[in-house]
């Protein structure tokens, strides 16, 4: 039986047309489902009650990766094969990670593209292959809680993505076989939440300070298109800090030094991050300390102190904020609103210092952790089709130029930066000796004017030139750019008509027998999908007989059972419940079955016995009648 | 004639009107379409017709047209949780079948 959810008025769909879509904010540290139920946009809680899943895989030989709380639970004690912070290593090349630091606990293994591989007990995982497995939890959470299949979903990236990390997004959202109805940019999700793309135009500051990183964007807003005008931000600040220098103060004050037990250190950041959660609301917190020799050390912290701590670090947010102010030509004045996101904003020094900044109150009232999940369910409701009155879909721009390398290793942009999207535009080009057939094209990314500082996405050559004196030919390159913001490029010479086109495949690229290899063994998780889904429903089953059995038997065994009955029912039922946390479908099926035969008299008499009940003192008439 | 929302549904619906923010109330209704005949309307109210029927269950305005009325007299709306999945069932004195899920229905 479907259950229904309350529309718009005159916006009822038909019967099995309502499509439903999804928003996911596909976070380092955490991520999130949300969707449009009954006209409002929520995040979507799992079984437990808990909406965030942290970003965190584990991975342990063929049995399914586990993801989220289970995971991190793991990583102490298994770091190599639980993998977190995955989001910083997509779309990157080998020669990438290893610049990011040498301190990321997993083994890389080198393949046949530059992609970067991690080894784990369940074979070599590309950055990929693991957001693929957050993706399909929340996609599976998603469809168990609106009841159906997802026609799509809206995925968010941050602004300053470039190709190959979108394209890899794309990939992961392919290989956990969810349709991306489009990528969208984390700050311009954020402005949507609040519905600031209602209004004409604008310009507004999307402030997110998360656990461990910072960033700040700029949109400005014209004829209902988000335009990101500067972006900047600080990897290495976060919630997590704050947390940090509480923990260094309790330590000073209480004689602890940094080698002390690993345990206390952990315990210490975790009591710290209470403390900081309890001065949001309160004007003083307790910290104690047990120490190695068991004495004990506490103290209170006021929330001068909290502050007169951590100033420090809420101001540094600040640089980054004043840098993109500047990049954008902008004054403080200038911003029409501000957007909180990410869970450190909820502290109110950190409203109190963002509204000093920008002069005015900031906008905070959605949840900061979910309110990405929030405007990108918003815009997949729409992209889906479920608002038939909605014309004005938000258009995105795209985040970096593109263009080809010409004489001199010099880039010729074709298409600008925060031109909106879809996006088709032509140039055209001439060859440079006398007699040249053929023509190289290097599709490159890049603000800057040299190949060598912008990314390079592909290349490819346009053969086939009729032999002509330098100059004369007439060679057109059309960029192409889609809804997604992913690119082909195409070269045509004008008097032949010899064409030679690209779907760029960013230079990270899978191979197609990488993503061959990928789908198929997305596939061959599925039957063991299914055969669990089969022993948890078989399971409920048992649950359910075994309470109807052991309530019957409660209620009439001492009147309708002989004590050999009685046993013999016992003994089925104890049998059942031992096998019901078997993993094994057919033994449980097994008990399953001798329960019911062991009951089937007893059943019997129940039921003529409440036959009797029902009939005692009524006369046949009123029956027959 | 009467239209009845039981309690939970009653509760969960001014819950979305309150975080809707307007709303006259909740209109049902039904219209043909779907696998199997007619198919339920379940949306906010923001305007009544002079036509339309009132009727107030647990202190929620119903709105119900006249035609839509003769196809669900006696219904009541209930609020059901189904492990994750939960939002509104109607019950339909006057359904004599349904397609599997329950979108549609035939009188």
């Amino acid at each position: 039986m479907a259950l229904l959810q309350i529309s718009e008025p005159g916006q009822s769909t038909a019967p099995h047309e309502h499509r439903l879509a999804v928003g996911i904010d596909l976070g380092t540290t955490n991520s999130l489902v949300a969707a449009v139920r009954s006209g409002v946009a929520v995040a979507l809680p799992d079984a437990r009650g808990e909406v965030i899943l942290p970003s965190v895989v584990r991975y342990a030989g063929n049995a399914q990766p586990v993801v989220g709380q289970a995971a991190v639970a793991a990583a102490h004690e298994d770091p190599l094969n639980t993998v977190a912070s995955v989001k910083r290593l997509m779309g990157r090349g080998v020669a990438d990670v290893k610049r990011l630091g040498a301190n990321l606990p997993y083994e890389f293994t080198a393949t046949e593209s530059q992609m970067p591989r991690i080894r784990t007990a369940a074979g070599d995982q590309s950055p990929v292959d693991v957001s693929a497995q957050i993706l399909r939890v929340l996609a599976q959470r998603a469809e168990q809680t609106l009841g159906g299949e997802l026609a799509g979903a809206v995925i968010t990236v941050p602004a300053y993505f470039d190709d190959a990390q979108r394209q890899a997004t794309k990939d992961a959202a392919r290989v956990a076989g969810l349709k991306v109805l489009r990528l969208l940019n984390e700050p311009t999700a954020a402005a949507i939440a609040y519905g600031l793309d209602k209004q004409p135009e604008g310009v507004f500051a999307i402030y997110d300070l998360g656990g461990g990183t910072f960033d700040i964007s700029i949109l400005r807003l014209h004829r209902g298109v988000f335009e990101v005008m500067a972006t900047a931000g600080d990897s290495a600040l976060g919630g997590d800090d704050i947390d940090h220098v509480i923990a260094e103060w309790a330590m000073q004050a209480a004689g602890v030094t940094d080698d002390a037990d690993h345990r206390l250190l952990r315990r210490l950041l975790r009591d710290a991050r209470a403390v900081k959660e309890t001065l949001t609301q309160a004007d003083r917190a307790e910290l104690c300390i047990e120490r190695d020799d068991g004495s004990r050390w506490c103290d209170e912290l006021t929330r001068e102190d909290f502050h007169a701590l951590t100033d420090p670090l809420i101001d540094k947010t600040l640089l980054p904020c004043r840098r993109a102010l500047k990049d954008a030509g902008i004054r403080a004045d200038d911003v029409q609103g501000v957007v909180l996101v990410g869970g450190s904003t909820r502290a109110p020094r950190v409203r109190e210092k963002v509204a000093a900044f920008f002069g005015r109150e900031p906008l905070g009232d959605i949840d900061p952790d979910q309110v990405v999940a929030i405007g990108a369910a918003l815009q997949a409701d729409i992209l889906a089709g479920n608002k038939p009155d909605q014309e004005l879909l938000l258009l995105d721009v795209i985040p970096l130029s593109l263009g080809i390398e010409v004489m001199g290793g010099l880039v010729e942009k074709i298409v600008e930066r925060n031109a909106t999207i879809p996006i088709a535009k032509a140039q055209e080009f001439t060859t440079f000796k006398d007699g040249q057939t053929a023509i190289s094209i290097h599709v490159l990314q890049g603000e800057r004017d040299l190949v060598t500082d912008c990314r390079s996405l592909a290349r490819f050559e346009l053969r086939g030139i009729p032999p002509m004196v330098a100059g004369a030919a007439r060679i057109r390159v059309t960029f192409q750019v889609d809804a997604d913001g992913l690119l082909s490029v195409s070269a045509r010479e004008q008097s032949t008509g010899v064409e030679s086109t690209i779907d760029v495949k960013p230079s990270y690229g899978l191979t197609d027998a990488e993503i061959e290899r990928m789908l198929r063994d997305s596939m061959a998780s599925a039957e063991d999908d299914m055969k669990s889904r089969a022993l948890r429903e078989l399971q409920v089953d048992a649950d359910r007989s075994l309470e109807a059995v052991r309530a019957a038997v409660a209620a009439d065994g001492e009147s309708l059972l002989s004590n050999e009955e009685r046993a013999r029912i016992e003994h089925c039922l104890n049998e059942l419940a031992a096998a019901r946390d078997a993993i094994d479908t057919d033994t449980i099926k097994r008990a399953m079955a001798a329960l019911e035969k062991a009951t089937e008299t007893f059943a019997t008499r129940r039921m003529d016995a409440s036959i009797r009940d029902a009939l005692r003192g009524h006369r046949l008439e009123e029956f027959s009648e | 004639m009467a239209i009845t929302l039981t309690e939970t549904a009653a509760d969960r619906v001014r819950q979305s009107l309150a975080s809707r923010g307007k709303g006259a109330g909740l209109r049902l209704g039904v219209r043909t379409s779907g696998c199997s005949g007619m198919a339920y309307v379940l949306e906010f109210a923001d305007d009544v017709g002079s036509d339309d029927q009132i009727f107030e269950s647990h202190g929620v305005k119903v709105i119900v047209d006249p035609k839509s009325l003769t196809y669900l007299d006696g219904t009541e709306l209930d609020y059901k949780k189904e492990g994750l999945n939960e939002g509104f069932e109607f019950n339909n004195p006057n359904v004599k079948d349904s397609c599997g899920c329950g979108e549609s229905f035939n009188v």
